[in-house]
């Protein structure tokens, strides 16, 4: 699968897609892939706020739990509510399945994530 | 430059096979292991609807043979031994003197005075120096480490016989649940038995280490129409928990007992004695004060191995889940906990703390899943 360009991409491997100081935000094919099944997610609720870094949720496959982390800060404006009854649409979509919607607090921390080329790097 | 101090992974003989289809592997127990092919949901259905080819040659097999082979096992196995046929296998504890498990096994009662015991992977050099020492004073009896002797197989699901029997000369029909028998599968030397670790019908295969991949191969494109393809021991994992099958590590160790995690059937409460024997008569008369049973999530979320449970407003010592996770059949979140005996009652409500959140959850009978006849 290929990493879409048009994305910047985190080293604990989520992507984010950034549109006029929003960010779309789900995990890469990578990490659908080291998962496995997921079988669940948790995600906040609309209006919470994030740290860069920070967890905003956990994916869970069959055999574990893993943290989601925030690429950027700011506030979930949105959340992918059907993701909760359709967990295997990040296995089967992982660019598609987005989770949050962020909006930037500080559009300056999007500058140090990584391109589609850097994060390919970072898998080699 | 840094030192390599880590024991290297041991590889069934079809380690080459697994890396070929693309498995995903996993160190478990020492060995370098397929945890996934194609996925764990999809194996798991598989297994549930048609049929799973396993490698689990991991597992240990120790003889017992000689005279007073028969008195030996008795010693040390918690089961009673002497119901045994010859051809017929059972389920058993290794346990110490306080009754707790120092592993779990199956016993094939091979001749009258010739016994094999399959034992986990991990355990085997333990379980073989307890075994050598303990049955000591039994008389003619040896024990002897043949695990490199043996490649195990299991082939699961409701396809697995009539995948089976074409390559077979044995009438799989005529081996009862839990007996075995010895032919010859695809032309190579095998006893075959009607045991498994999925809650399904099925067979494991001991063969020659050098025939496996004949095998393997054979009943893979046997059962290729049939949808039956191999499958890991994160299904494996996940087939054993929602037919409520213990898992040495997790659910039962040296710190809990057969009554406690509900296996007073395996128990041989009318032989003479045992390991552990006074231990669990006391702790029978007395009455256990903690019991492993079989919950499902009420509210959202996966309780996990580990993880702490509330009884109205306070955890319990002892007390905690032991193997957890969304099961790719039935759709729920279950799992296996200790719970004090008087919450351990069918429909009791409880709290499992899922990382900081008490979340609720409902005792069930056990198993969650059986299949129907």
């Amino acid at each position: 699968m290929s990493y879409p360009g048009g994305y910047k991409y985190t080293k604990d491997h989520e992507w984010i897609e950034l549109v006029d100081g929003r960010g779309k935000v789900g995990i890469t094919d990578y990490a659908q892939q080291q998962l496995g099944d997921v079988v669940y997610i948790e995600l906040p609720e609309v209006g919470a706020t994030l740290k860069q870094g920070q967890s905003f949720g956990t994916i869970e496959s069959v055999k574990a739990v893993s943290e989601l982390y925030a690429p950027v800060g700011g506030e979930v404006v949105e959340v992918n509510a059907a993701l909760k009854d359709k967990p295997e649409a990040v296995n089967a979509d992982p660019h598609g399945s987005w989770m949050i919607v962020v909006k930037l607090a500080n559009a300056a921390e999007a500058g140090a994530l990584l391109d589609a080329t850097q994060y390919q790097e970072l898998l080699k | 430059m840094e030192q390599a101090t880590v024991t290297p992974l041991k590889k069934t003989p079809l380690n080459a096979r697994h890396r070929a289809l693309g498995a995903k592997m996993v160190s478990f127990g020492g060995w370098d292991m397929p945890v996934e092919y194609s996925g764990i949901v999809n194996e798991h259905l598989a297994v549930r609807t048609r049929a799973g080819l396993f490698d689990v040659s991991h597992m240990g097999e120790i003889e017992i043979a000689g005279k007073d082979a028969l008195a030996a096992v008795q010693r040390i196995s918690s089961n009673d031994a002497s119901k045994l046929a010859v051809g017929q296998a059972q389920y058993s504890g290794l346990l110490t003197p306080q009754g707790t498990f120092i592993d779990d096994l199956l016993v094939y009662r091979l001749a009258p005075a010739h016994f094999l015991l399959v034992v986990n992977a991990s355990h085997i050099p333990k379980d073989y120096a307890w075994i050598a020492e303990q049955i000591k004073p039994a008389g003619d009896a040896v024990a002897v480490d043949a695990s490199a002797r043996y490649t195990l197989l299991a082939l699961q699901g409701p396809q697995a016989r009539e995948t089976l029997q074409s390559l077979t000369g044995v009438d799989l029909a005529d081996i009862r649940y839990y007996w075995f028998a010895h032919g010859e599968v695809a032309g190579v030397r095998a006893t075959i038995s009607r045991t498994g670790y999925t809650g399904e019908d099925g067979f494991e295969m001991f063969v020659p280490p050098q025939s496996a991949e004949r095998v393997w191969q054979a009943v893979l494109e046997a059962g290729r129409t049939a949808g039956v393809i191999p499958c890991g021991l994160g299904a494996r994992d996940t087939l054993r928990l929602e037919a409520a099958m213990r898992l040495h590590g997790n659910d039962i160790d040296e710190t809990t007992t057969a009554l406690e995690a509900d296996l007073s059937w395996i128990v041989g409460w009318k032989k003479d004695d045992f390991n552990g024997a006074a231990a669990l008569r006391e702790q029978k008369a007395a009455g256990v004060k903690r019991k492993l049973v079989g919950f499902e999530m009420i509210d959202r979320g996966i309780a996990r191995q580990g993880y702490e449970v509330y009884v109205g407003e306070r955890t319990v010592p002892g007390c905690r889940v032991t193997s957890g996770t969304q099961t790719p059949y039935l759709k729920k979140a279950i799992g296996m906990a200790y719970l004090p005996a008087e919450h351990s009652i069918p429909e009791t409500e409880f709290d499992v703390d899922i990382r900081g959140r008490r979340i609720r959850a409902r005792v069930v009978p056990m198993p969650f899943y059986k299949r129907a006849k």
